[in-house]
């Protein structure tokens, strides 16, 4: 019998590097929170729908869930381990521990996540409507907030960005 | 034998290549293929990971022309200017995908080949006359969208062809679209319906009709019935009441799930009235 197929993967976590050797179809939730460790993000749906796992890849917004570590080799990963700065909140963190954007926490580093990508896409000076908000955070669930305080945090952060 | 392998080829001829000589589940987002993997419905092993394969990306047009490589994801396509402008339709489908982190990872082409009743840009393609480019290392041939779905999950595709672009003919006027999407992705297997249409006016009367629904067959379909009946007609109450039920009568609900035959219909026709007397 063939010995099951593994790849060597090398990609970049939060500007460290690291080297797998890991079966292909490995999701990359799995090798963050089991192999390295980096237990933030979150499992909820395991099928791309509660956004608990999201992280950023070359910058773009991804359910890590449903991404193979084949596919991540030369690839780039934030997650949510990698916003704050040795141990101190970022702006967005800061925005939703002030508008209390966070209870019991599942969902927070991905609603994070998303938006850190919304602030990212947006140009220069502009100011999100709520409805762009809520579109941009639609694929984070939260069972806690009924997201109002969760939205009024998103602003906050666009209004720090901004000045 | 039965454990699971993945081939990453370094460029579109290499993955031709490995595709001639055995038959490989191409994996570009992965947003179905995941979750069927880790619900233990997928039957699949052996895979070929296109998802790095430049030559499948990008959006380009000529005057005559769209081509959306295959790998072109859902946000490519709700960010892209001239598409917005000429192809409205797929844009508003491209923004009901899932959310923004399924639309980064998502593809025309792994929607499409998916072959879900419910896959929400086909029925906006099948408005815009749109066809598939297949690639082989033998051939490449180009096949309508209408004629690529031969029944339930089954498709015009050989095991050693790539989707490698979506083929979409310039709109040449501006046409009144309309599209709707009905129902929650969590309950879609129940109650989803997708519609979409596309008119063309001229001194009152329909010259271009386009009208195709989702969700409510084993594949979507285009109603050229209903289609050929409103051509060259100007609307009137009758005309938009034999028209719904010529409608009704030319979907074919998927009666697997009964309950929800009379609700799909229902939702369509009155999507349709909507639209006749929006014009
Ligand atoms: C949470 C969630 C929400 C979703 N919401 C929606 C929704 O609202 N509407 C909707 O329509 N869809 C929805 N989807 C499904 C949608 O994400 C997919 O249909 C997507 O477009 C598939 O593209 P992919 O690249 O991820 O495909 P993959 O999963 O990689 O592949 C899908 C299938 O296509 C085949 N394939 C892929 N590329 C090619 C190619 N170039 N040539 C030949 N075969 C190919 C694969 O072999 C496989 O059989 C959702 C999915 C998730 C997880
Ligand atoms: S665990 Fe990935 S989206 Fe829910
Ligand atoms: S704070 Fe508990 S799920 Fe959002």
């Amino acid at each position: 019998m063939s010995k099951s197929q593994t790849v060597n993967i090398t990609c970049t976590i939060n500007e460290a590097q690291y080297s797998f050797e890991l079966p292909p179809l490995t999701r990359l939730i799995d090798v963050l929170r089991e192999d390295l460790q980096l237990t933030g993000t979150k499992e909820g749906c395991s099928e791309g729908e509660c956004g608990a796992c999201t992280v950023l890849i070359n910058g773009e917004l991804t359910n890590s869930c449903l991404v193979p570590i084949v596919q991540m080799d030369g690839a780039s990963i934030t997650t949510i381990e990698g916003l704050s700065q040795k141990g101190i909140l970022n702006k967005i963190q800061q925005s939703f521990w002030e508008r209390g954007g966070a209870q019991c926490g599942f969902c927070t580093p991905g609603m994070l996540m998303s938006t850190t990508s919304l602030i990212n896409n947006l140009s220069t000076d502009e100011i999100p409507s709520e409805e762009y908000i809520r579109e941009w955070l639609s694929g984070n669930l939260c069972r806690c907030t009924g997201y109002s305080k969760i939205i009024e945090s998103v602003s906050l952060a666009c209004e720090v960005n901004n000045g | 034998m039965d454990k699971i392998s993945v081939e990453t080829p370094k460029d579109l001829s290499g993955a031709l290549e490995i595709m001639s000589k055995s038959k490989l589940t191409p994996l570009a987002g992965g947003t179905d293929l995941m979750v069927q993997q880790e619900f233990g419905s997928l039957k699949a092993k052996q895979f070929i990971n296109i998802w790095n394969l430049n030559e499948l990306k990008g959006i380009t047009h000529t005057n005559d022309s769209f081509r959306l490589g295959a790998l072109t994801t859902f946000m490519e396509i709700r960010k892209h200017k001239l598409l917005k402008q000429k192809l409205p339709m797929l844009v508003q489908a491209a923004k009901l995908v899932g959310a923004i982190a399924i639309q980064n990872r998502a593809t025309i082409a792994g929607n499409i080949a998916n072959a879900s009743p419910a896959a929400d840009s086909v029925p906006a393609l099948l408005c815009y006359d749109a066809s598939l480019e297949l690639t082989s290392t033998q051939k490449k041939r180009i096949v309508p969208l209408k004629d690529f779905y031969l029944g339930y999950k089954k498709m015009d595709i050989q095991s050693d062809e790539l989707i490698t672009a979506i083929i979409i003919p310039m709109p040449k006027d501006n046409p009144t679209i309309y599209y709707q999407k009905v129902g929650a992705r969590l309950a879609l297997s129940i109650s989803k319906v997708c519609f979409a249409a596309l008119v063309q006016m001229q001194s009152g009367k329909l010259v271009d009709v386009r009208i195709s629904i989702g969700s409510i067959a084993p594949t979507p379909l285009r109603l050229y019935k209903t289609e050929d009946y409103l051509k060259q007609k100007k609307l009137n109450a009758s005309i938009i009441s034999n028209a719904i039920e010529q409608l009704a009568d030319e979907i074919k609900p998927i009666d697997d799930i009964r309950s929800s035959k009379e609700y799909r219909v229902k939702v369509s026709t009155n999507l349709f009235r909507n639209f006749l007397e929006s014009l």
